[in-house]
This record gives structure tokens, C-alpha cells and sequence, in this order.
């Protein structure tokens, strides 16, 4: 299963486990990942569900988009994006 | 009495029997407002990365839960509205009985009857076609930054929009009319700048005692209103300059106003590095310019728009000043 890792830079505002989730998408793994951690939510996505501007996503080593796939055995790292200060 | 002071680097607690700090709040994040009201703090984070954050406190700051912020709804797709619908920051947060009010960029209003625990965007005010004309003043998009509740009539509501003038209700946020009649925009085309709409209000704020009487600290110059908003006109004995951002009035006084001139909008310091305050006694029709305490060497600093207040009794103006000096640069204070 696709194993999904926060920033520890996130963890000083809301608690956010790594987890591993069955998802064939980012936007998938996510979702399940905030389905069980619905308080992280708000801090990586916004209202209308989609990636806030300053936050990346990368899969494997690669900048990713929400409806990018994931190999069961990826890792998704989600992280601050230095645009945001 | 408190002071509470959110700034760039946190919220601030200042006793202000002794002028002391307390521990800070929130340290290293950006608080855009805060607001002191019946028994709780409300404190609006603006987190660079994770977006805009509410949280509240009912034992004075020990400690702090998370609300939920406004959230704007999902844009329709036929919609050639080019602003997000998406929430960039809360401007500022006032109160009136059992109501929340929270202004925001990109331009929404939002209204909460629980303490903030679910909010709702004022659509009658949002819907307005007129929206479509509005712009950002010092962010990309406008953004509502004062809000005026009038003390008897609480469904009476007025709004300032950086840029979007000034905008009213009667009926408590359902509809809403224009109401800045009397400003004008100099550096507009000359066809354009009495439109109502694109008027840059930096900061307006309403009498408590005499809720007709109203003063704007508008990009042109500085305003006053002696019918509930219905006109204004310019204040023109205001020194040493007419640009600035913060405005107080006395809560007693309807005549006694306080602002911050700077030097000029494209060049935003105080004029000749000395902060001053420039004071009304009459209403407008003459400005003593107050110096003391203030830095009158090597001030470099802008104050912003809600980085003055004034307390319940309107004298102290050496708190004013204190208040000042502590909240220089972008601050803004909520004074309780």
C-alpha cells in the first residue's frame, strides 16, 4: 500500500500521522488518510478540495498533482512549499 | 483592561494596568485578527502553507480550540468570476450580541450565531454584481477589512472594502446598497472617480455614542460622514498629510478622531521618519498634530489599518500612543 508521509513542519499546528492507504490516486490516499484524520484536512487541502497553493505533493521523487497514480508500494510525501514562506 | 495585539509574529497580551506582556500566543504565525467578546478570544491565523486557521479561547488564553474558519462555497462552473472562491484571510472579526462577523479576502462576509463553530457567507452581499468591479488594494484580490455595527440597531451593518467602497444593510446582511457617496478617487480617470464602487477605504469606523457619525481613512484622503454613511466629505485640514491607513474615534465624542498619516501612497513611510498622530477635536474642521512619545527619529514604520485603537473611555491618549509603539508595522489591536 501506497505509504503517505506529512512534513513535521505540519505537526506543530495539527496532528498528522503517516499512514499507509489502499488508493490508485494522490487525491485518493488522501482522502482515505483525512477520512480517518479528518483534522488535517483544512491544512493541506482547502475548501474546494483542492491542494492548497503553498503545500507540494511528490510520489516517488516527483512533484505530483492530486490526480497523479500511485504504485502500491509508493511513498507520498507531502510537504511546505517554500512559496509560502 | 487588555490589549490584545496580533501581529505577524503572533498575539500579544498586554496588561494595560502595567504595560506588561504576558506569554505570547501563537509565536512565529501570523495572526490577521483577533477579537475579544463576550467571555472569549477569537484569533485568526494566516499559516503561510496550511491556509487561514480560527481558533478560540474561553479561559483567556491558556488555551486555545480550533474552529472552524469561513469556507466560501464551490464557484459555479458557468461563473466568469476570476476571484477564488477560496478563503485568503480574515481581515477582521467584530461582534454584536450572539453574532459573528468575520470580514475576508477575497471579499466575502461571513456571519456566525454559534461562537464561531459554523459560519455562513453573506450572499445578498456577495451575489451583487457590482462585486465584478472590485479590486485588490495591497493584495491580489479586495477584501473587506472594517465592519461597523451600529450599537441599537445591530442589523444595521456597514462594510469597507479595499476596493470596493463602502456598502450597507438594514436587514442584517440579506441586502445591501452602496454607501460612499461623496468619496472620490483622484487617481482614477476623471470619469470614474466618484463611482462608488471602486473607492479604496483603508480603514472606516463608526461613533458608538453618535452611530451617524462615521470617519473613513480612504487611499485619497480622509472622510466623515454625519448621516449614517449616507454622504461623506473630505476632511482637508488633516496633517501633515491626507494618506494613511488607521483611523480610532472617540466612543463618547463623536468630534474626536484620531489617524496616522504617512508620507504618500508611493512612498509609505511617515513623513520626514518622524510617527506622528494627527488628532480632530471638531469634527474635521481643524487637526492638532501629536508628536510625544512617538519616535521623531529614524521611524521607518507604516502603521496599518487596524494597528491603532482606542479603549472604552476615549482619554488616555498616552495609552493611544503606547498602543502605537507597541503595534507599529502591521499590527492589529483589539483593545477590551
Amino acid at each position: 500500500m501506497p505509504r503517505v508521509v506529512f512534513t513535521s513542519h505540519l505537526q506543530r499546528h495539527v496532528a498528522a500521522a503517516d499512514c499507509q492507504v489502499s488508493a490508485p490516486t494522490v487525491a485518493a490516499a488522501l482522502d482515505a488518510v483525512f477520512r480517518a484524520q479528518p483534522q488535517a484536512r483544512g491544512y493541506v487541502l482547502d475548501e474546494q478540495g483542492e491542494l492548497r497553493k503553498h503545500v507540494f505533493v511528490f510520489v516517488d521523487g516527483r512533484r505530483a498533482a492530486l490526480a497523479d497514480a500511485v504504485r502500491a508500494d509508493s511513498a507520498i510525501h507531502v510537504l511546505q512549499a517554500l512559496t509560502g514562506g | 483592561m487588555a490589549l490584545y495585539v496580533a501581529t505577524r509574529k503572533g498575539l500579544f497580551i498586554i496588561d494595560t494596568a502595567r504595560w506588561t506582556l504576558a506569554r505570547p500566543h501563537f509565536l512565529g504565525d501570523a495572526v490577521s485578527a483577533v477579537l475579544a467578546h463576550d467571555g472569549a478570544i477569537y484569533a485568526a491565523l494566516n499559516l503561510g502553507h496550511f491556509g487561514v486557521k480560527l481558533r478560540r479561547s474561553e479561559d483567556r488564553g491558556e488555551s486555545w480550540q480550533e474552529i472552524a474558519p469561513p469556507a466560501y462555497p464551490a464557484k459555479p462552473e458557468d461563473s466568469a468570476d476570476k476571484t477564488p472562491w477560496k478563503l485568503l484571510q480574515i481581515w477582521t472579526l467584530e461582534a454584536a450580541g450572539d453574532t459573528l462577523w468575520a470580514g475576508t479576502n477575497p471579499g466575502g462576509l461571513f456571519r456566525s450565531s454559534d461562537r464561531g463553530e459554523s459560519w455562513s457567507l453573506a450572499r445578498g452581499l456577495w451575489d451583487r454584481k457590482e462585486r465584478g468591479e472590485w479590486f485588490g488594494g495591497g493584495y491580489d484580490h479586495p477584501g473587506i477589512h472594517s465592519i461597523c455595527i451600529h450599537p441599537r440597531e445591530r442589523r444595521h451593518i456597514s462594510v469597507a472594502i479595499s476596493c470596493g467602497g463602502v456598502w450597507q444593510s438594514g436587514d442584517g446582511g440579506e441586502s445591501w446598497r452602496l454607501a460612499a457617496k461623496g468619496m472620490h478617487a483622484d487617481y482614477f480617470p476623471p470619469e470614474r472617480k466618484h463611482d462608488e464602487n471602486i473607492q479604496d477605504v483603508h480603514r472606516m469606523v463608526q461613533c458608538p455614542s453618535r452611530p451617524d457619525v462615521l470617519y473613513a481613512q480612504h487611499h485619497n484622503g480622509v472622510f466623515r460622514s454625519a448621516d449614517g454613511a449616507a454622504t461623506w466629505h473630505e476632511l482637508s485640514a488633516i496633517a501633515p498629510s491626507k494618506f494613511g491607513f488607521a483611523v480610532a474615534v472617540h466612543p463618547k465624542d463623536a468630534d474626536t478622531a484620531w489617524f496616522v498619516p504617512a508620507d504618500k501612497d508611493e512612498r509609505r513611510l511617515p513623513l520626514d521618519a518622524k510617527l506622528v498622530v494627527a488628532r480632530t477635536r471638531d469634527g474635521g474642521a481643524s487637526f492638532e498634530v501629536l508628536r510625544k512619545g512617538l519616535p521623531q527619529e529614524h521611524a521607518y514604520d507604516l502603521v496599518y489599518r487596524h494597528g491603532l485603537a482606542v479603549d472604552e473611555t476615549g482619554e488616555p491618549a498616552a495609552d493611544v500612543r503606547r498602543a502605537l509603539c507597541l503595534g507599529r508595522r502591521q499590527a492589529r489591536h483589539c483593545l477590551r
